[in-house]
């Protein structure tokens, strides 16, 4: 683990989610059969399938909103975020609901699996020779028994301004 | 008690409390001056409504302290603690005697003068040394403090909250944690700190509304030990008789907000049940159901109520406010309120409020003039000040217009100059409308003397940052001598709208109610159809070509399942922004609808054709389309810009004759335009019934053959179809000019500039917006017929030389349309601009046989140069003909006066050509 080669920008971010000494609760979820996580704490609501109405103009990554007990959430397909295909139409998939700044984002994924509590032991930063699209979203990785989790940002996921440039 | 004295008291202990604390942080960051400013303006507020309501003794303390603090805003004092002990203290003066007022409705008598006079002292920089014994120290600021604004919480009345109350079912329910609060009370006793929590005020102990304190206050107590101190201040309000009356509570608007929310949620289940009792035959439960259903819908209504207030609240002040100035400054004033019941989210117009006050103010005291002057200047002697307030594409609009007599440009420059803000050349440089900017500046005030009313430039740009801090704009128009308007624009981000629900393509919109003009079914079987330019939907509607907008083309939705029914049925939303009117092609459309805009995500606030979203009845999202966005990104904006540059144009050039223009596409290249007045008929012609004759394709018009000529030489006629043609008619001759699509009539002012280099076209213009080739309609006529012009005038001359024409006029497009024109009729053309060069070409020798003269010239008129040549020129005898767009008797008798032998419409081809050809005529025979 060397420090020294990270871009300053990995480092903050990990300052200001990973500060907490010990374990970390995350929730889980997979998305083409890759296990991803969030920080409990920024998790709201965990949907089901939902309606939804598309945004026409939005960017491709805005799958259109969604009513959430009167309040009107945007989603955001987290596939076509990372660079993947979308999903299969037969598949209903799941959704993580998370607050950015007072709004309410809906993160579809194929689906949502349990809470692990996870010891700073297992983490590390990304690999450098990530997918630039998904370091760009992600802190890190955890080692896990027989698979690895990617932790995203969900500022950064929600960052659509980098989508363009990038 | 008076409500504008309550209102006063309330208002003026809120401010107090902020600017305890405010002064407590000045002291300790002495440098900041936007703490600084905002302490001058609480002050400033404080002073003028004391003056408003008749209260000297309040209204010298707090004149005094803010001269102290005015002087410090101006750098000329230095912040020191005994500087900001002596102006707590004089608060705490304006505290105590607030205490007195409230419990008597008077101010006691007696004077501050020795406070008063220490101010002063302190505003002359003569305070030295630490205060007397007298001078109380500072009152701690109040421990945690959290200034709470004003504009968060809102007044809601008894009444609403009562009924709140009772359409609630159990006290477990939604707006229990609501009364709850209700009880945070602001203390009513004046001469203490007011309480902290004071987002809802009950100062009611009047015997009709005590009873709304008692059974909340028990239930506060109950709701948790947060708000247990403001308990006990609400019961001990409840007991206090000297509470000030009204029927008002304040309550913190989040919280409203909360409950709005929750209230939605209950109508969504209300109708999910309502649905399933639909479904069944006998139930027990449709009784209470029936039942939950009307208490819902109250209960909505209420709720939603409680957001919205009419912006006449705003103004209830404002007459009263009008009265006294007009008493105070020795003038008329009329105050006209319009659209009162406009309604408005409470939260904005608390927050616009102090602004309108502001600016009605300003109106009153810098915009309308004395009787005397007014009536010099030739008006009436009552000034008046219209207050108009309306929707308008989505936003609400505050007009504030007064009669008077306008800004005054120069003294706004002067100040301007005077405090540094630009310099002289930098305003030189300038336009009217930047140089008005200025009063948006900070410490800007053109007032010759710092009156009570106004003039010590807090005013216009507390105004300008409130507006901008809603995200309105505020715009102001002036006319010299006429008065001033001033624009406000706020967006309905938190308002209420009724509107359409639509369908397109499978999904469904709303469309603001508010800029929908009526709905027209277009069908191959109803009467409308919708026609096709070049594939641009049009609609023929009463007489008019209305401009038809595909939102599924404009939204780029696929059309998976909209496809088939587009072709048979289409409805069109007829939509109108400002002078723009458009049609939006939709599938359906369904029912009208009560919508809260709830403002998108910012990650789609880049769209500009949505204005927000909401949730329907039917608990689904919906995005709201916004009217002005897709105005703007369907054509309007080539107008809107062309306004501008209009605009622009006319500080610099001066003023042409606006005509109408004809806009078409015809061949390659830019859109192209010839003026109306040339072209006698538009038609669509069957390419079928095209004929060829002598190789020149004609076609059977009115029982006469009339030629086609194509724009492009190489274009060549279909066989089918049908094509678009301009027709020229001269007497019993037509001829049709082939075009590809006719886009548009224009009135602009037309500007050639840039000559041509291809023969049939005048040269390129700017024309809404767009570089534009202006066609020579003469090249094409005389290629219909080679004999178009000289038919009857030539033959009298053909044995003769040339006759020489002096042309004189400046528009170059004149020049440019004229000269071909005459020269086709054969005569020699000299075309000058104005009467100096005309009269140049008279020394150096040269001879006409007639002069043509615009009238309207820049320098010498068209008058003046006839009567220069009439009287002594070498050109006396030579006749001359006047063009003007004025044709009146009037103008014909001073034409002939001023030694024109003929006066000519300008637009009039033939009356031109006859009159030339009449007055050579006569001066052959005179000769």
């Amino acid at each position: 683990m060397s420090n020294a080669k990270l871009p300053s920008t990995v480092r903050k971010s990990r300052g200001d989610d990973l500060v907490v000494s010990g374990n970390q609760d995350f929730v889980t979820m997979t998305i083409a059969d890759q296990m991803f996580g969030i920080p409990v704490l920024q998790v709201q609501d965990v949907l089901g399938h939902q309606r939804i109405t598309r945004i026409p103009l939005a960017p491709p990554e805005v799958a259109g909103s969604l009513n959430l007990r009167g309040r009107i959430v945007t989603a955001i397909d987290v596939r076509l975020r990372l660079g993947l295909t979308g999903r299969p139409k037969d598949k209903p998939g799941m959704s993580i609901v998370v607050d950015l700044r007072g709004e309410l984002y809906s993160l579809m994924v194929d689906s949502v699996g349990e809470v692990l509590s996870l010891t700073k032991e297992d983490f590390e930063r990304n690999p450098a020779t990530l997918d630039p699209r998904w370091r760009e979203v992600s802190t890190g990785i955890y080692r896990l028994n027989g698979q690895l989790m990617v932790v995203l940002d969900v500022p950064r996921l929600l960052n659509f301004t980098t989508i363009e440039t990038a | 008690m008076d409500d504008l004295l309550s209102e006063f008291l309330t208002e003026t202990n809120e401010n107090l409390s902020v600017l305890d604390v405010e002064l407590v942080r000045l002291e300790q960051n002495p440098n900041n001056p936007e703490l600084l400013s905002n302490i001058f303006r609480l002050v400033h507020t404080i002073k003028g409504t004391c003056g408003f309501l008749g209260l000297p003794r309040l209204e010298k303390v707090a004149h005094a302290s803010e001269n102290v603090l005015g002087k410090f805003r101006d750098g000329e004092l230095t912040i020191n603690p005994e500087a900001v002990s002596l102006i707590l203290q004089a608060l705490d003066t304006i505290k105590s005697l607030l205490a007195v007022l409230e419990a008597t409705e008077a101010e006691p008598p007696g004077d501050d003068l020795p406070l008063i006079e220490r101010l002063n002292l302190c505003a002359e920089g003569k305070l030295g040394g630490p205060a007397p014994a007298a001078a109380a120290p500072p009152p701690p600021p109040p421990p945690t403090a959290p200034a709470v604004a004003a504009s968060e919480s809102r007044p809601v009345t008894m009444d609403e909250l009562e009924a709140l109350w009772n359409s609630t079912p159990g006290p477990n329910d939604i707006p229990a944690p609501a009364a709850g609060t209700a009880v945070a009370t602001r203390a009513p006793e004046p001469a203490e700190e007011p309480a902290q929590s004071h987002d809802l005020v009950v100062p009611d102990a009047e015997p009709v509304a005590a009873k709304v304190p008692a059974p909340v206050a028990p239930m506060a107590g109950a709701s948790g030990g947060g708000n247990a101190g403001a308990a006990d201040a609400g019961a001990e309000a409840a007991t206090k008789e000297s509470a000030v009356a009204a029927q008002t509570i304040r309550v913190n608007v989040d919280l409203l907000e909360n409950l709005m929310t929750m209230v939605s949620e209950l109508v969504l289940t209300r109708n999910q049940l309502l649905q399933i009792l639909r479904s069944q035959k006998e139930s027990e439960f449709a009784a209470p159901l029936q039942r939950l259903n009307h208490v819902t819908s109250e209960l909505q209504e209420g709720v939603m109520k409680t957001r919205m207030q009419p912006i006449g609240n705003a103004w209830a002040k404002l007459p009263r406010l009008v009265r006294d100035l007009a008493h105070e400054l020795n003038k008329k004033i009329d105050l006209q309120m319009l659209g009162a019941d406009t309604e408005l989210d409470r939260q904005v117009l608390e927050l616009i409020k102090d602004p309108l006050t502001h600016m009605v103010r300003n109106s009153a005291d810098h915009g309308l003039e004395i009787p005397a002057e007014r009536v010099k200047a030739g008006k009436t002697e009552t000034g008046r000040i219209t207050l108009n307030a309306y929707h308008e594409g989505g936003h609400i609009i505050i007009e504030i217009q007064d009669d008077g007599k306008g800004l005054a440009i120069d003294r706004i420059k002067q100040k301007a100059i005077q405090n540094g803000m630009a310099s002289e050349g930098e305003l030189a440089s300038m336009t009217d409308q930047q140089i008005i900017q200025f009063i948006m500046k900070p410490g800007f005030s053109t007032a010759a003397k710092v009156t009570n009313v106004s003039g010590r430039g807090v005013g216009m740009d507390v105004v300008k940052t409130n507006i901008e801090k809603i995200g309105g704009t505020i715009e102001i128009k002036s006319a010299q001598g006429k008065g001033s308007t001033f624009v406000i624009k706020i967006p309905l981000t938190l308002a209420i709208v009724s509107a359409l629900i639509v369908e397109c393509a499978g999904e469904r919109f709303a469309i603001p109610q508010i800029s929908v003009v009526e709905l027209v079914r277009a069908a191959a079987d109803s009467e409308h159809t919708i026609e096709r330019l070049k594939g641009t939907p049009v609609l023929r509607l009463r007489n008019r070509l209305l401009p038809l907008v595909s939102l599924q083309q404009l939204l780029r939705l696929d059309d998976s399942e909209g496809a088939k029914k587009t072709e048979e049925e289409t409805f069109i939303v007829v939509t109108q922004v400002g002078t723009y009117t458009f049609g939006i092609m939709v599938d359906r459309v369904f029912d009208t609808e009560e919508i809260v805009v709830k403002p998108v995500a910012p990650i789609l606030r880049h769209i500009e054709m949505f204005s927000g979203n909401t949730i329907l009845g039917d608990g689904s999202v919906i995005m709201i389309l916004d009217p002005n966005g897709i105005a703007s990104a369907t054509g309007e904006m080539a107008m809107g810009e062309a306004a501008g540059k209009e605009a622009a144009a006319v500080q610099t050039q001066r003023q042409e004759d606006k005509m109408a223009l004809l806009l078409f596409r015809a061949g390659e290249g830019a859109p192209k335009a010839v003026p109306l007045s040339l072209v006698a008929r538009l038609e669509d012609v069957d390419l079928a019934t095209v004929e060829l004759s002598n190789g020149l394709p004609v076609v059977q018009y009115r029982g006469k053959l009339m030629p086609l000529v194509p724009i492009d030489p190489n274009f060549v006629v279909a066989n089918e179809g049908r094509q678009p043609v301009l027709v020229f008619a001269d007497g019993d001759r037509s001829m049709g000019l082939i075009v590809d699509e006719i886009v548009d009539i224009v009135e602009e002012k037309l500007n050639v500039q840039l000559a041509a280099e291809r023969p049939g076209l005048m040269g390129s213009a700017i024309i809404a917006g767009k570089a534009t080739e202006v066609i020579d309609a003469g090249f094409f006529l005389t290629q219909a017929y080679k004999d178009w012009f000289g038919s009857s005038t030539q033959e009298g001359f053909e044995e003769e030389k040339l006759q020489r024409v002096l042309l004189v006029d400046d528009s170059p497009f004149f020049r440019n349309l004229l000269t071909p024109l005459l020269s086709v009729a054969g005569y020699d053309v000299t075309a000058v601009e104005n009467a100096g060069d005309a009269l140049a070409l008279c020394e150096a020798g040269e001879d006409f046989d007639v002069i043509v003269s615009d009238i309207e010239m820049p320098g010498m008129s068209g008058f003046d140069f006839a009567e220069a040549v009439r009287h002594g020129s070498r050109w006396q005898r030579v006749p001359m003909v006047a063009l003007s767009s004025h044709a009146s008797a009037r103008d014909l008798d001073r034409g002939r006066i001023a030694g024109f032998n003929d006066y000519v419409a300008k637009f009039d081809r033939d009356a031109l050509l006859f009159a030339l050809q009449q007055t050579l005529t006569d001066q052959k025979g005179a000769a």
